[in-house]
């Protein structure tokens, strides 16, 4: 049960990373993009290349930090690998997204944020080929905490719950008391009143797919350091992260980090109960739970 | 020639039964404005509803009541449209969006309940035990495909007529208005809420009737018959055929059909060995670039929705 | 000026203002009559397809509503013109982005200015009075040292102490050489404290004059009182 849990606090992590940049792009733009999960499977491939590229050329950086599997060169490379999935949100908005929202239609992006994900997932596949990949394939003893009940914690899930807490306590210090965050939580609470209080809303909303694509990136990394790499991240975690940011309500960056968690811990738990091909059908459950009980989520309000 | 005949006569029947779904969605997001994520869980639940129905009992899943095969095939629309108003009631009142990722959520939860549940249906191995209706009297040749082609056609002019019957009707107007603006419906008293429910348990009873057909052609269903492509592909034909305009949902649906069966057998003809395992990924990012590209360059489709003028005096 | 929400269908048909600087110009009219649609169009939240905006003088185009306070112009809209979310001092400094370093002192300014905001600084905007709360759109709306403040109905839902006490306010920041625009509904108060008043019906100007004078027509009384409807000009 306790490993379960574990086990659920370091999905949540990466579901939190992921539903945070999602739930600001809901809320802002109205409409549920389903192709954001895609974001954390380019951010895991992108760190994958450069990773392999820094190896290559810079075999110092091979070295292992610590009693991780994470070497040097997968730091350096998750920084730029930030930093291009965060581009590359950007770039699906402007080629894709921004013009379709210009004709009026929200729906419309729904379908082709559908399409685009499609596009993607298999893009990857045809680039990099249908099997898993790993970053390291060095084998990582985890830390016995207790053998009975069996409680077993690798360094690197370690390492991804230290450091989204790190991102989730800078994520509140930003929202909280910089005002660059408070034009973020004013433009999602009112558009029109944030213009007119000089907040332009196109460099918001490309801030906002930076930041969601670099979070993103960073949730996918983090998956692909505690599972495998395959081009079936995307849709292995789009209803998930859809379903923490129910949980959470749309548009309340803090209802994401928690609902992640939420998520992430319930469906780990649920395996106690159900069998594991079950696994997949638990986040629709929940998102039909917050419909039934909450529908708002934790933290959400209804647009004005 | 009988081999293209008997491949037209294939091809013909799975396009018209893929245009019968597409009508269903047409009239739920066409008609009504209304986004359906999953289009394939109700399709599936049509098809599985009817294989059980009418099926042989068998040993390892329950269903097999051999029920009288129209009796089948309603009651496969029925539970589709039973999940639907389920799915609806719950949905249908909040952002628009909720309704994409439930209904989303919803196929992906039915093909895992499909795989995993043997019981119910079989899981991965799939429904057997249907024997498909008047086998005995047609045969298993060419005549019997004939003869379901015939069938499938008519249903599928049935739906259509009866789709447009509706769109021109006092309940067309309504959908339309409450799919252009709800709060000038609502003022003329009419309950948006309980209209889109109808709009959307209606069209999904019309892809559950696809689907029983699906099944009873193949007298076999399975998981892999319920993957999420089949929503994007009868998206593709909805949107490349026109939303809102039921001839174009017809052209759309026999359209994507033949590019993508033809795309299929292009890659497997041409490509080399090694690249067969990505044919389908191929075939996955021209669908999304067709979605895509619609949607930007033509997002009323290729047969764009006729404005219907209904008031008396204007032709 | 020629303005509305779709193209096709304009609210303002024909409205023409002038504005003398370091004045309070009320815009009155019936509802629908386009007044908060004419506000929207010269703050460019909503497009006018014909018409010219001249600021002392100089066409300015069609203003984006980010650059407001480049123009030096500061808009309260009628409605949700606070963050309701952010408390008093968030919605201060959010509004006071530009003013970089001099940021803290024009703070102490505005505080000083309007010292029922000063107790409740770190009270969230959503859970003061109407009244407080128009007092803070207003604070935020001079954070930015405006030459002209528009403001769509100060006093809606204002009990007419706290309405009174905002036009007085309103009244008040005239003598420092700002210029006012208000659309109002309350006709009594605003026409009391104005200079000029603009009456508007159906997206038309219809008469326009001091507003002393205003208070004491027959005609203004009648459309406010009942009475015969305005007749159109065309």
């Amino acid at each position: 049960m306790i490993q379960h849990l574990l086990d659920g606090i370091l999905f949540g992590s990466i579901l939190s990373l992921g539903a945070a940049g999602l739930t600001m792009v809901m809320h802002i733009l109205r409409f549920a993009n389903f192709s954001h999960a895609e974001l954390l499977s380019i951010g895991a491939y992108t760190a994958l290349v450069f990773d392999q590229i820094f190896k290559a050329t810079m075999p110092f950086f091979s070295a292992q930090v610590g009693s991780l599997s994470i070497t040097w060169a997968l730091f350096l490379a998750m920084a730029f690998s930030l930093f291009l999935t965060g581009v590359s949100a950007i770039l699906f908005d402007y080629l894709v997204f921004r013009r379709i929202r210009e004709k009026g239609d929200e729906l419309s992006m729904v379908f082709a944020s559908f399409g685009l994900a499609l596009i993607i997932r298999n893009l990857i596949g045809l680039i990099f080929g249908l099997n898993t990949q790993l970053y390291s394939k060095d084998i990582v003893f985890a830390t016995i905490l207790s053998r009975d009940p069996l409680i077993a914690l690798k360094p690197d899930q370690l390492v991804t719950l230290l450091i989204t807490l790190l991102i989730i306590l800078v994520i509140h210090f930003v929202l909280s008391r910089t005002t660059f965050g408070y034009s973020l939580r004013a433009v999602g609470e009112n558009p029109e009143l944030a213009q007119v209080n000089g907040i332009n809303l196109r460099t918001t909303i490309l801030l906002v797919w930076f930041i969601g694509g670099g979070l993103a990136a960073l949730a996918g990394v983090f998956y692909g350091l505690n599972n495998q790499i395959t081009p079936m991240i995307g849709s292995d975690l789009v209803l998930p992260v859809f379903a923490a940011t129910i949980v959470g309500g749309i548009g309340s960056i803090y209802g994401a980090l928690f609902g992640g968690f939420i998520v992430g811990i319930a469906a780990n738990i649920a395996l106690i109960i159900l069998p594991s091909g079950y696994s997949p059908s638990v986040p629709f459950l929940i998102i039909i739970a917050v419909l039934l009980i909450r529908p708002n989520g934790l933290f959400g309000e209804s647009r004005t | 020639m009988i081999g293209i005949l008997s491949y037209l006569v294939f091809f013909t029947t799975i396009a018209s039964i893929l245009a019968i779904a597409v009508l269903g969605l047409n009239l739920q997001w066409g008609n009504t404005g209304l986004f359906n994520g999953g289009v394939v869980a109700f399709f599936g639940a049509g098809a599985y509803g009817t294989l059980l129905l009418g099926g042989t009992s068998q040993t390892d899943h329950i269903g097999g009541l051999e029920l009288f095969y129209p009796i089948a095939l309603l009651g496969g629309m029925i539970i589709a449209g039973s999940l639907a108003w389920v799915v609806g009631i719950l949905t249908l009142r909040l952002r628009h969006d909720y309704l994409a990722i439930s209904t989303f959520g919803v196929a992906v939860a039915f093909e895992n309940l499909m795989r995993n549940a043997q019981w119910l249906a079989g899981g991965a191995k799939g429904l057997r035990g249907f024997e498909r209706p008047l086998r005995e009297t047609l045969g298993d040749g060419f005549l019997y495909n004939l003869s379901f082609l015939i069938i499938v056609l008519i249903i599928l002019l049935g739906v259509y007529w009866f789709l447009e019957i509706l769109v021109r009707s006092p309940f067309g107007r309504l959908l339309r208005a409450i799919r252009e603006d709800e709060h000038a419906a609502r003022s003329l008293g009419k309950n948006p809420a309980k209209i889109r429910l109808t709009a959307f348990v209606g069209g999904s009873i019309i892809m559950g009737l696809a689907g029983g057909l699906y099944g009873t052609f193949y007298a076999f269903v399975s998981p892999q018959d319920i993957l999420p492509m089949l929503t994007f592909q009868i998206w593709a034909m909805l949107i490349v055929g026109g939303a809102g305009n039921n001839k174009g949902a017809i052209f759309g649906a026999f359209l994507i059909w033949a590019a993508w069966t033809s795309s299929g057998w292009l890659l497997s003809r041409f490509a080399p060995i090694e690249a067969q395992l990505y044919t389908g990924a191929v075939q996955y990012v021209l669908i999304g670039l067709v979605i895509v590209t619609m949607l930007l360059w033509r997002p009323q489709g290729l047969f764009p929705e006729r404005l219907v003028i209904s008031q008396p005096g204007q032709s | 000026m020629i303005a509305g929400y779709l193209p096709d269908l304009p609210i303002l048909r024909g409205v023409s203002l002038t504005v003398d600087a370091g004045s309070l110009t009320v815009i009155i009219g019936p509802n629908g009559a386009g007044k908060s649609t004419l506000i929207k169009s010269i703050v460019g939240l909503v497009p006018f397809s014909k018409g010219m905006l001249l600021l002392r003088g100089k066409d300015v185009g069609h203003i984006q509503p980010h650059q407001l306070a480049k123009h030096g112009i500061s808009y309260v809209p009628q409605s949700n013109n606070i963050f309701r979310s952010l408390t008093v001092k968030q919605n201060l400094t959010l509004a006071l982005r530009h003013a970089g370093k001099s940021a803290p002192n024009r703070l102490q300014n505005l505080l000083q200015q309007f010292p029922q905001l000063s107790v409740k600084l770190h009270d969230k905007a959503g859970a003061l009075s109407g009244g407080q709360r128009q007092f803070l759109a207003v604070a935020m709306a001079l954070s930015t040292s405006p030459r002209i403040i528009l403001m769509d109905e100060p006093s809606a839902g204002l009990s007419p102490k706290a309405s009174q006490e905002i036009l007085e306010m309103l009244r008040h920041l005239t003598s420092t050489g700002v210029t006012i625009i208000l659309v109002e509904q309350n006709v009594n108060q605003a026409l009391r404290l104005a200079d000029h008043c603009y009456i508007l019906a159906e997206g038309i100007n219809q008469i326009d004059d001091k507003a002393a004078k205003l208070l004491r027509d027959s005609i203004v009384s009648e459309i406010y009182l009942g009475g015969k409807r305005l007749k159109v000009q065309q």
